[in-house]
């Protein structure tokens, strides 16, 4: 019985074998099922995503067998060569298995470390293959302790906590300026891919009033229309940053639009009110000396670049962190998986019940008053007998479910059954 | 030990492990830990709200009669606003910056002599008490007020720099400290201001003079001034952030020198 991880990722192959490889969603139940029939893999689990084509098993037989019938069913079933993709396969048994699991759930496998999509993804292939009952109490117990540590690894590292684009990086900030974004007002000028999906963040957010300003009436009416907003008239934009909290320019005019003598005026009739300028034209919109005007906070695509930039280290630093959680739990995970080997069980399974019988027995033969020795030696054969009795069929059982394949959840049973667990605590 | 002095003592572990858990809680972002400085401290205040009421019951009078006594309920009071803020915004990362003063008021307190001073006949009177207690939740209120403006200066140096470290990830929101920065003002300034008031109405009745021009009384006067010139700056001319914080932090500084400096330079006579 061994857990097993055979894969490929963006670590190890390029994105057109993986595209090549890749399982879509609604398809996952068939390789799942052709494993199920031409593997010894008892328990079995796929997850394909762009950037990963991972199996996670529990394999009965040897190991180079069950990685033989995984590559095989994933060449078949994609109908490209083995030759293509093996020597991009990695495996991993056991520990690495359940670290590995653990570190991809956690997001500290992805491409971008901490994003959050990977979990979701490996919960929608965990539950696809529990739907068919392709996993069993390993791979169960497995995902769900995953998922707690994917949990633990969210909350209690930042890994995931620091923008990594520039459109989230200005929505970062601008959370960090006025707090909740709900009911605040932005202002585009002109227009661009950078400029709406900075506005689409924002909106996301909780940003509601929308205005656009842009040289050609039409389209900013166009982009307005597009994004439940108001177009404005270009001419009147330094009027209308009186009343927005956000401004995003990016005009492709070849000179300063937004002057620092501007900004003051402009910051005066907005009685201070805080301001987050957002410059991503090029050659730049706004004089950056606006940025030395009391609350206005400017930010040209360059500060965010290099904000992201700082926010990825930052992001490498918690996953060391992100990392000592996760050997913590390996841990957890392995004694666990140990326990439930059948030998140890029945070794601890009798132990508590020869110490039960012992105790019994001397509280009887203490409360006898004088029995002669062979008495004594009668009433300790029989309390003998009786627990050899009552173990038998027990015993036996166990070990003979023990060769089957849910010879575990056998085991886990009896454990709990008998408070076997607290007793190693 | 005083059944009093058992229980500030206990207060002060309290305030010390909220300390300790709030600034691990910003370094470790874990909500456990966040939750065990909130627990801590309201321990802490539990204990101080006891210690107070047992002094009340051996004093037969309100415990702000000395230097001991005004700091500790300084910090009591605090507390009480701090973990007022605390359960309205659900931000624990204020509780880094205003448990550490609230240690060192502790501290401060219990480094100075505890015997129960005799006050003459002219210190007594509910005038008086009422006058002092408002005096000192007003100035406490201004407490949270010099607190939130440094973390906005913080937060807004990070922010104007376009480099953005570890401590605006951890900081509040620039609203949120501007927010908690003009509440404080508004909760504090009308309490200061009736303690000036009840001061004066008292030095009138007892000294015989209305304007009290020495020692305390002027830096009272000077440190309303400029609480009251920040409140007309921010009500009338939309002031905020940066220079609003600045000023706060100014007015606390001669609070705190109004509080603690001019009693040890009267020799720890309060009154």
């Amino acid at each position: 019985m061994e857990i097993l991880v055979v894969g490929l990722s963006h670590n190890t192959a390029p994105i057109e074998l993986r595209e090549r490889l890749n399982v879509p969603e609604q398809d996952l139940p068939k390789p799942l099922e052709m494993m199920g029939e031409s593997t010894d893999l008892v328990e079995r689990m796929l997850v394909a995503t762009c950037n990963r084509v991972e199996v996670y098993a529990v394999a009965e037989g040897p190991i180079e067998g069950a990685v033989e019938g995984i590559t095989d069913c994933l060449a078949t079933y994609r109908n490209v060569p083995k030759t293509d993709f093996l020597d991009k396969l990695y495996t991993y048994t056991a520990g690495e298995a359940v670290r590995h699991v653990f570190r991809v759930a956690s997001s500290l496998d992805s491409m971008v470390v901490g994003e959050p999509q990977i979990l979701g993804q490996v919960k929608t292939a965990y539950s696809i293959a529990q739907a068919r009952e392709a996993t069993g109490i390993i791979l169960n117990n497995l995902l769900e302790q995953a998922f707690h540590v994917a949990k633990r690894v969210r909350s209690e590292t930042g890994i995931a906590s620091s923008a990594v684009s520039v459109s989230s990086a200005a929505v970062e900030l601008a959370r960090k300026i006025f707090g909740d974004l709900t009911g605040r007002s932005v202002l585009i000028l002109g227009a661009g891919e950078m400029a709406e999906l900075a506005l689409r963040h924002l909106l996301d957010d909780g940003v509601r009033s929308v205005l656009v300003a842009n040289r050609s009436y039409d389209r900013a009416v166009a982009l307005a229309r597009q994004f439940y907003g108001r177009a404005v008239t270009f001419e009147s934009f330094r009027q209308e940053m009186v009343g927005a909290d956000i401004v995003i320019s990016a005009t492709s005019a070849p000179h300063v639009i937004l002057k620092k003598e501007d900004m003051q005026a402009i910051i005066q009739q907005r009685r201070h009110r805080p301001i987050f300028l957002i410059d991503i034209a090029h050659p730049r919109d706004i004089d950056p000396g606006c940025n030395e005007v009391d609350n206005v906070y400017l930010y040209n695509i360059d500060n965010l670049k290099s904000v992201v930039e700082s926010n990825l280290k930052e992001r490498k630093r918690e996953a060391e962190r992100a990392e000592v959680i996760i050997d913590r739990e390996v841990g957890v995970y392995l004694t666990w998986l140990r326990s439930l080997d059948v030998v140890p069980t029945i070794v601890s399974l009798r132990q508590r019940v020869e110490q039960i019988r012992g105790t019994e027995l001397q509280k009887v033969l203490g409360r006898m008053g004088d029995l002669t020795p062979e008495q004594r030696e009668a009433i300790t054969a029989m309390s003998h007998a009786m627990v050899n009795k009552i173990l038998h069929q027990p015993m036996t059982e166990l070990k003979r479910r023990a060769a089957l394949q849910d010879g575990h959840l056998y085991t886990s049973v009896l454990r709990r059954l008998f408070g076997l667990e607290e007793k190693e605590k | 030990m005083a059944i009093d002095q058992f229980f500030f003592y206990l207060a002060l572990l309290g305030y010390l492990l909220g300390t300790l858990h709030y600034l691990l809680h910003i370094a470790s972002r874990r909500l456990s830990i966040g939750r065990a400085a909130t627990y801590a401290t309201l321990a802490g205040f539990g204990a101080h709200t006891l210690s107070h009421i047992f002094r009340i019951y051996a004093l037969r009078r309100p415990p702000l009669g000395s230097l001991y006594e005004s700091l500790s309920f300084f910090a009591w009071a605090i507390v009480l606003i701090y973990l007022i803020t605390e359960f309205r915004y659900g931000n624990r990362v204020i509780g880094a910056f205003v448990l550490p003063m609230v240690v060192l008021a502790g501290s401060a307190a219990a480094a100075l002599p505890r015997r129960i001073a005799e006050l003459g006949p002219t210190l007594q009177g509910v005038g008086l008490w009422i006058h002092v207690a408002l005096a000192i939740f007003g100035n406490a209120a201004f407490a949270l007020t010099f607190c939130t403006g440094l973390m906005y200066l913080l937060q807004e140096r990070q922010l104007k720099s376009r480099h953005p470290g570890k401590m605006h990830f951890r900081l509040p929101s620039l609203e949120l400290l501007d927010d908690v920065g003009v509440k404080s003002l508004l909760f504090g300034f009308p309490l200061l201001t009736l303690a000036l008031i009840t001061g004066s109405i008292w030095a009138e009745y007892t000294r015989g003079s209305f304007l009290p021009l020495y020692g305390r009384e002027t830096w009272s006067i000077l440190s309303w001034l400029i609480y009251a010139g920040l409140l007309y700056a921010r009500l009338s001319a939309g002031w905020r952030g940066r220079k609003a914080a600045i000023l706060a932090i100014i007015g606390f500084c001669l609070v705190l020198f109004t509080l603690i400096g001019v009693s040890l330079l009267r020799g720890g006579r309060v009154l």
